[in-house]
């Protein structure tokens, strides 16, 4: 592994994403989406393709090699998850499909359990959809209320706006962003976990974005829950995580029924098994989870350190090249914030910029990024989105900036 | 780059429309949104023309404006019959004379996912000859 101060060797990593060599419309594919779904490095395909051709069974079932040798591989991540957040221990490890299902897990489970009618849970302004909706169905179905907290102009969070949502004392989860998906904003998380604590909240995280971009420590920040995804981690589709402190887990009750997850079933009654199998009913993504094992081998190899630095280098060059097209703003201007740029420019419409922008080859995201009430909060119905990863050359940057004084230009 | 998509027809009338705003009074009237992009657009028929109200990217607001053109003096049979052409004309690519300008957008065939721009003025042109105003496509991400 290279010396944290060690600049990334990036054109030597992009040989280990082979999508990235592709050509589309006839030109270098400039992969600018990472922030919806990262590529995924050859270590990640071969460690999916090698547990399929000689390693696959179902896992703690079978009393036979093969379900051994998978039952050990997939345990194994558990671990590794563990490892990459710096949990308490592996028991705090819940295997889901997504982020978007540990937030629904938590909902479901946690907060018709822990929480009581009246009492409320609290999201800002800039969630994506799967750290607001869950919470609406929450309040349908079980009474408790849904706050939220503001945002300023820079698209910071707004501790005015946060203490008064918790003026009343009847706020008991809240939920937020680790790092906005539109505006890249980092939240200051261990000082929200002391305010939360400090009025008897628990505080979640949704890390779907940052779990990317820098090293996390959910014991640093004394999270009670933090949630992400695997396919933005170079990892497959269909895995994510959900971490909740043990005493936490412990004190839930199921989400799913079925195998996996009980200790013992009779026709009328069963008993639940101990966290965290008892979030896990099912054969679960065996394939898919080994996969998460191996990209995050992959992100730890490269460094967290390294690969911070680097997004921060393409960050600050982004914003110096885009702020130098005509008519282009970017929406937010937090202090801390990550490889996750939103702009809009003038007559200039969303879709049209990223049409125009995939014809030279160029992706990126056009829309209201699952974070719709956000757009109306902005005052736009959508943005065009660059977001950076590992492998994004500054040249890939230079090359967005060219297309978009060509869209400039068509549009003038 | 490949900017047919973009001809001239397509930006012009996009920047420079004929048949934009709300008329004072109307005959009917029908609406298409598309939550995907945020796209909305309004038809509303003023005896045998058309207007628009379209708030959205530039095929949407081309494709509103080329329609209202074309919609000019037709009955709602001659309008069905429109509306399948230029529905043929998006997923195919291929142009027919019939068309007249609308054939400026066959380039949206190379683009799936901006078809609904293309069709959704035709989708709320639809709604206001059903007489159902809110019966426009409704689309989600």
């Amino acid at each position: 592994m290279s010396q944290a101060t060690q600049p990334l060797d990036v054109h030597k990593l992009r040989e280990d994403f082979p999508i990235l060599s592709q050509k589309v419309h006839g030109k270098p594919f400039v992969f600018l989406d990472s922030g919806a779904s990262a590529q995924k490095p050859k270590q990640v395909i071969e460690a999916m393709r090698f547990v399929m051709e000689a390693q696959y069974a179902n896992v703690h079932r079978g009393l036979h090699y093969m379900s051994e040798k998978a039952s050990d591989a997939y345990e194994a991540v558990r671990d590794k998850v563990a490892e990459l957040i710096n949990a308490g221990s592996r028991d705090e490890i819940v295997f889901t499909r997504n982020a978007t299902e540990s937030v629904n897990l938590v909902a479901y489970t946690w907060g018709r359990s822990a929480l009581k009618p009246g009492d409320a849970v609290a999201v800002s302004e800039m969630e994506h959809h799967a750290n607001l909706v869950p919470w609406q169905m929450l309040r349908d179905a079980h009474g408790t209320a849904l706050r939220i907290v503001k945002i300023t102009e820079s698209g910071e969070l707004d501790w005015d706006s946060l203490e008064e949502v918790f003026a009343d004392g009847k706020v008991k989860l809240l939920s937020l962003t680790h790092m906005s998906n539109v505006l890249g904003t980092y939240t200051p998380v261990e000082r929200l976990a002391k305010f939360a604590h400090e009025r008897g909240a628990k505080l979640m995280l949704d890390g779907a974005q940052a779990i990317v971009h820098r090293a996390v420590d959910v014991r640093a920040i004394d999270a009670d829950f933090y949630v992400f995804s695997g396919h933005k981690l170079y990892g497959p589709t269909g895995i994510g995580v959900l971490y909740a402190k043990a005493e936490i887990l412990e004190q839930m009750p199921p989400f799913m029924g079925g195998g996996d997850m009980i200790a013992s079933v009779g026709y009328q009654n069963s008993t639940w098994a101990k966290p965290p199998h008892r979030f896990e009913a099912g054969t679960p993504a065996i394939i898919e989870t080994i996969g998460l094992g191996a990209a995050i081998d992959y992100v730890r190899a490269v460094g967290f350190d390294a690969i911070a630095e680097h997004e921060r280098h393409l960050t600050e060059h982004a914003l110096g090249v885009l702020s130098q097209i005509e008519g282009l703003r970017i929406l937010g201007s937090a202090q801390d914030r990550g490889g996750v740029i939103s702009f809009v420019m003038k007559d200039a419409h969303a879709h049209d910029i990223a049409t125009l922008l995939d014809r030279q080859g160029i992706a990126v995201r056009a829309g209201h990024h699952c974070a719709e009430p956000l757009m109306g909060r902005l005052g736009v119905t959508s943005t065009a989105r660059a977001s950076f990863g590992l492998y994004t050359l500054p040249e890939e940057i230079d090359a967005l900036a060219t297309g978009l004084e060509r869209v400039r230009k068509i549009f003038a | 780059m490949n900017e047919a998509l973009y001809d001239s027809i397509v930006l012009d009338r996009a920047r420079h429309p004929r048949h934009a705003g709300r008329p004072a009074a109307f005959d009917a009237m029908g609406a298409g949104e598309n939550r995907m992009c945020g796209d909305q657009v309004s038809i509303f028929r003023v005896g045998s023309t058309y207007r628009h109200e379209a708030v959205g990217c530039a095929i949407l607001a081309a494709s509103a404006e080329l329609m209202c053109d074309a919609a000019t003096g037709k009955n709602a049979g001659e309008i069905a019959i429109l509306a399948k052409s230029f529905e043929q004309l998006v997923k195919t690519g291929q142009a027919s004379p019939e068309l007249g300008d609308l054939n400026a957008l066959a380039g949206i065939a190379q683009y799936p996912s901006r078809l609904r721009c293309a069709t959704l003025p035709w989708s709320a042109l639809k709604a206001s000859l059903a007489g159902d105003p809110g019966a426009g496509d409704r689309d989600h991400d």
